[in-house]
């Protein structure tokens, strides 16, 4: 929703956020050579190969992209399903 | 006397590399350092023309590099300061005409007798970059705060840590603090978060450069405004003084707390 100030302006929101934000994507792409297609492939890939070993809620796979500084790491969280036997 | 290579690069081109050598150099000179300065940009000649110098130009560094004339022959003086020297680049050659092996040749002959050499690195990735930091002790690297000089700034800073020339170290140039406070523009801290190198300085946008710029006087010859500040205190910051960083928010003005009135009525319907 606009505010009022943008009402009587006709000013949009300010653009430094989506700028920083378009730029933290871009750059991970970028120094990863990883794109976002590639990580949602990889992703059914892995959870593919997990399957056949441990039983698993694709639903609860949460892989992403962390960084530190310049460094960046795979983080991996597969959270395996309760075995009844 | 060893001097310590220092190339200032950027990637993209037209955020400030040469006025921000030519203004780094006369900020160290100023300050009793003994300078040379390169314009490594050959066929695309400008450090020249932003520090005044253009009408002292006999030979220039492909001249150099090919022996066709001595070091000291090429390095202009500039009268203006004590010890500042310039070695223009070449307007009719290519970027093969110099190696990096020769920029590295050259500065070891004149190592020795300066305290800085500051060389102006062409915009790119190719030939013209790695002949520019082949023999840098330092990269600087310089961006606006928008996003395809900042995207561009990453690709440098990756290149030069893979050169093993890193860590380079970032200069934000052209900052408007108006646009910030607006919001509309990356904030020095933004772009520090997203380059995750260390900052050696900012350099707020102010017209005096660019008049300063018109003249061939750099705007730190006897500026007193901002960016000739600015400009200074990177220097200073080079030669390991701590410095600390300039406040650059912009002051309240009437609308603003008028327009602040409005956007919490705002924000909280």
């Amino acid at each position: 929703m606009p505010n009022l100030l943008e009402l009587l302006t006709g000013r949009k929101p300010a653009s430094a956020g989506q700028a920083k934000q378009r730029l933290q994507f871009v750059l991970q792409t970028d120094r990863t050579n990883l794109t976002p297609k590639m990580l949602a492939d990889l992703k059914d890939e892995l959870m593919q190969v997990i399957s056949r070993y441990v039983e698993i809620d694709p639903d609860t796979v949460n892989i992403s992209m962390t960084h530190e500084g310049r460094e960046h790491r795979l983080v991996a969280d597969i959270p395996l399903k309760a075995t009844h036997r | 006397m060893t001097a310590k290579v220092v190339t200032i690069s950027s990637g993209k081109g037209g955020v400030g590399k040469t006025t921000t050598t030519a203004n780094l150099a006369v900020a160290l000179a100023s300050q009793g350092q003994k300078v040379t300065c390169i314009d490594a940009d050959i066929g695309l000649r400008n450090l020249d023309v932003v520090m005044g110098l253009e009408n002292r130009i006999v030979y220039d560094l492909v001249e150099v590099v090919e022996g066709r004339c001595r070091v000291r022959q090429a390095m202009i003086r500039d009268k203006r300061l004590p010890e500042l020297y310039l070695i223009p680049s070449a307007q009719t050659r290519d970027k093969n005409s110099v190696s990096p092996s020769d920029m590295i040749a050259l500065c070891d002959e004149l190592r020795p007798e300066m305290d800085w050499i500051l060389i102006d690195c062409p915009a790119g990735i190719e030939r013209g970059f790695r002949n520019a930091i082949a023999p840098a002790d330092l990269v600087l690297v310089v961006t606006n705060p928008e996003v395809s000089s900042v995207r561009d700034a990453d690709r440098i800073i990756g290149l030069v840590e893979a050169e093993e020339k890193g860590p380079a170290q970032l200069i934000i140039n052209r900052l408007n603090p108006a646009l910030v406070k607006r919001g509309d523009m990356l904030t020095a801290e933004d772009v520090l978060e997203l380059l995750a190198i260390e900052l050696i300085g900012v350099i707020p946008e102010d017209e005096n450069v660019v008049i300063s710029t018109n003249r061939g006087q750099p705007v730190t010859l006897d500026g007193k405004n901002r960016a000739a500040v600015a400009f200074h205190n990177i220097a200073r910051r080079l030669r390991g003084e701590k410095v600390p960083f300039m406040n650059l928010e912009e002051k309240d003005g009437f609308f603003d707390r008028f327009a602040r009135l409005f956007r919490t009525g705002g924000s909280n319907a």
